[in-house]
């Protein structure tokens, strides 16, 4: 009833190729964008900014950046988690070693550098594929993170390894508040998730599509493997290393390589699969899921059940549980939560009256 | 009908006031970011047990700290930075007085919090690990490493190698090899190691385990061929019962085997079976249940079905008796700065880092707590936030640990230098101004 098109036509090609084609979208939309980027900071207390929502956001950053070279341009990667580690490492550096210079350029550096190294290591795609081209993203994980533990001019020879992030600060204010970092990190996911919501719908994102379904095909039909591929690893990790920087700045205040293990290129990875390969949306819902589950059970769990059970085993029966809950939506929806949405938005433009 | 009523709801609400009375006993919080899942959980589940267990023997003991009961709640971190930043959020507002210290037994959760616990006002207490150089007190106000720090721990182990050559002077030539953990920790030996040697004359060989550490055979290989009169293992987790068999296999004697607190549990000893008898490790606690404070442990707590620990056995390990530890010296430092915030009063974690910083455990105290031995006398200042920084060796003697030295000091003014040259870095870097501890009350 709400959610009917009827009486909205398109009268141009640029209204017929919008994101959002239906109106009700629109509203949604920037409702949401209204509720997060103001509603949120104003009203929010600090354990909400600064422990859920932040990181919630950062991680579908991260899970964008995946999603685009898994989801969209078919290549399956271990190492998201490292990536996000150079952009880390890049930002602190260029901020320790050049004078002056200014956070956003810095994050865009740190998203360069973080794409260079992400078509280093995207060339062995242009031979391997699936399962195998994994173990190669997985020597990424593991080869990244050795060098920056090795040498220790990355960590400005910081005795235990871990350094602190400097203060944030454009054009001289600085990013101190839990709010005024929510707000920074909320429009730099904005911006980007934009850009990449773009990018796929863009005659480049046609290309990777066409590469994961089937790449001969694509290659026969004049695409360049090479190019394609290379490209969605540079984006790819354009995104991952940004989300890495957001992550040492806004979020954590420290940058150790320890932080971007193995575990988190993981979690990245989950994160897309239950919030849906191949989506912009499925990136949020899916780090969301991730991140917010795990704190809810910690919650929950000793609430619902106090000292009758051993410390140990409640902290156990959470990550039982958190399995346990994967594997149930998994099964439900094998494509994920942004899947889900769509199912409940189609049946939503025909409610009340399907027939 | 009415009356029986209103009688009922009378009474009622006499409950409800009586409990509200009783409700007014002061409480003071302590949140505890522990973690009992994940690779750590073997160490995370003594060190959290024994704490608890400490804090439940004051209250069932003695009625809490002049009558102000411990309360705490649990957050599980499983070690890793980003729960550990949502756990110390979520507890820093919790209790009548908030969170009133930090302990987050991870040094990169330390890391993490280390600015913000500052802004909020709440003391960072980090025994055995975290930010070396934040022993500096003038420029880490909010930051105590107490006891020792690895690098006194380093030092100490090179004092006590010397010990056992017979003169600091017999180290000259020697040859020490350094087997650790290629990681961050393991790294931090480095500098101080490189120091000592070049100061004592000894030839130190650093070889690299890469995490986990359960492969080493090329490592060996290579230790055999150097034979050095030592090595030490600057191990974690799983890589220290390898190192030992794998030392039992290329017949390195295991008594010319040190290792840090790290490597010196009974998690890391049993694993390895007979292949770690006679070996040696530094800690800042001692292992054993025969300590008058565990001792009440078992009788208050336990005998009450109070306690923490699953496993009774593990009660008087190396990781529950460090546990032990960190909670003694919180309620010492709670009751310290109630001495003078006001006794018997819940106080802020403005108050308590002032307990910590004039904190004072000397032998009388630590007989009088039935602690004499179980971890060195401690004596904090304004400008020194370590302490003694001093470790006692155990032996494992195939079934349990066995002291074998007294505290072994470290090379203090190497080390303090050290710190202090690293603290001024941080605070140019940061634009702190050191504090003038001359004013300091």
């Amino acid at each position: 009833m709400l959610y009917r098109e009827a009486g909205q036509f398109k009268s141009s090609y640029a209204e017929d190729g919008r994101i959002f084609p239906i109106r009700q979208d629109r509203v949604g939309f920037t409702l949401l964008m209204l509720v997060f980027g103001v509603a949120v900071p104003l009203l929010a207390n600090e354990y909400w900014l600064k422990a859920i929502l932040t990181p919630v956001l950062i991680f579908s950053l991260a899970a964008i950046g995946l999603n685009i070279l898994t989801g969209y341009a078919g290549q399956l990667s271990l190492g998201s988690a490292a990536f996000m580690a150079v952009g880390a490492f890049a930002a602190y550096n260029f901020i320790l070693r050049v004078d002056g210079m200014p956070f956003l350029l810095a994050l865009a550096l740190a998203g360069l550098a973080a794409a260079l190294v992400g078509v280093l290591f995207g060339l062995p795609s242009l031979r391997i594929k699936g399962f195998y081209l994994a173990v190669a993203t997985l020597a990424a994980q593991f080869f990244i993170v050795w060098v920056l533990v090795k040498f220790p001019w990355f960590s400005n020879h910081s005795s235990s390894g871990v350094v602190t992030a400097q203060e944030v600060s454009i054009l001289g204010y600085a990013f101190v508040s839990p709010e005024a970092k929510y707000v920074l990190t909320f429009l730099v996911v904005a911006v980007l998730a934009l850009a990449a919501k773009n990018l796929v719908r863009s005659a480049t994102g046609r290309a990777w599509m066409a590469v994961r379904d089937m790449d001969v095909a694509a290659q026969v039909i004049g695409f360049r493997l090479m190019r394609t591929k290379l490209l969605a690893f540079a984006v790819s990790s354009f995104y991952c290393g940004v989300a890495g920087a957001l992550y040492a700045y806004t979020y954590i205040g420290t940058v150790e390589p320890e932080g971007f293990n193995l575990d988190l290129s993981f979690k990245i990875l989950f994160m897309i699969i239950i919030g849906g390969v191949g989506s912009i949306l499925g990136a949020f819902l899916g780090a969301a899921f991730i991140v917010l589950l795990p704190i809810l059970l910690d919650n929950l769990v000793p609430a619902l059940f106090g000292d009758a059970l051993g410390a140990g085993f409640a902290s156990n029966l959470q990550l039982i549980i958190f399995g346990g809950l994967i594997i149930f939506f998994l099964i439900v929806e094998p494509h994920g939560l942004a899947r889900l949405w769509q199912i409940a938005k189609e049946k939503l433009r025909l409610w009340p009256f399907p027939h | 009908m009415k009356l029986k009523h209103s009688a009922l709801l009378g009474t009622a609400l006499a409950g409800l006031l009586a409990s509200s009375i009783a409700g007014a006993v002061e409480e003071q919080f302590i949140g505890l970011p522990s973690y009992r899942v994940g690779p750590y959980a073997a160490g995370g589940s003594g060190v959290f047990g024994g704490w608890i267990d400490y804090m439940q023997l004051i209250n069932e003991r003695d009625g809490g700290i002049n009558g102000v009961r411990l309360t705490w709640e649990e957050c599980e971190t499983e070690y890793n930075n980003a729960r550990g930043v949502e756990c110390y959020e979520r507890l820093k507002k919790k209790g009548s007085t908030g969170n009133t210290v930090f302990q987050p037994v991870s040094t990169g959760i330390t890391y993490s919090v280390l600015d913000k616990a500052a802004q909020d006002k709440i003391p960072v207490v980090t025994i055995g690990y975290g930010r070396t150089d934040a022993a500096d007190g003038r420029v880490f106000p909010w930051v105590f490493p107490l006891i020792t720090t690895y690098w006194s721990q380093a030092s100490a182990i090179v004092n006590f190698i010397g010990a056992k050559e017979g003169g600091m002077d017999k180290l000259k030539g020697k040859k020490i090899g350094l087997l650790y953990h290629d990681s961050a920790y393991g790294k931090e030996s480095h500098a101080i190691l490189d120091k000592l040697a070049a100061k004592h004359g000894f030839e130190l060989t650093k070889i690299a385990v890469a995490h986990p550490g359960n492969e080493q055979q090329s490592q060996w290989l290579q230790l055999r061929q150097l034979k050095p009169d030592y090595v030490i293992l600057w191990g974690w987790g799983v890589m220290n019962p390898t190192a030992l068999k794998a030392a039992a296999k290329v017949g390195y004697p295991r008594e010319k085997m040190v290792g840090v607190w790290w490597s010196g549990a009974e998690e890391d000893t049993v694993p390895a079976g007979p292949a770690a008898k006679g070996f040696t490790a530094a800690g800042f606690n001692v292992a054993g249940a025969n300590y008058p404070v565990v001792a009440d442990i078992k009788k208050f707590v336990y005998g009450k079905g109070k306690g923490n620990m699953e496993d009774k056995a593990r009660i008087g390990s190396v990781y529950y008796n460090r546990g032990v530890v960190h909670g003694l010296i919180t309620v010492e430092a709670i009751r310290k700065a109630q001495e003078k915030y006001g006794k018997g009063k819940a106080l802020t974690g403005e108050q308590v880092r002032w307990g910590f910083e004039n904190l004072n455990l000397d032998e009388a105290r630590l007989r009088a707590l039935g602690a004499t031995g179980f971890l060195p006398p401690l004596k904090i200042s304004c400008a020194d936030h370590e302490g003694p920084g001093v470790v006692k060796f155990q032996q494992w003697d195939g079934n349990q640990w066995k002291v074998i030295s007294d505290w072994v000091e470290s090379d203090r003014p190497l080390v303090r230098g050290m710190i202090e040259e690293s603290a001024a870095a941080y605070a140019k870097e940061k634009g702190i101004k050191p504090r003038d501890c001359s004013k300091e009350g």
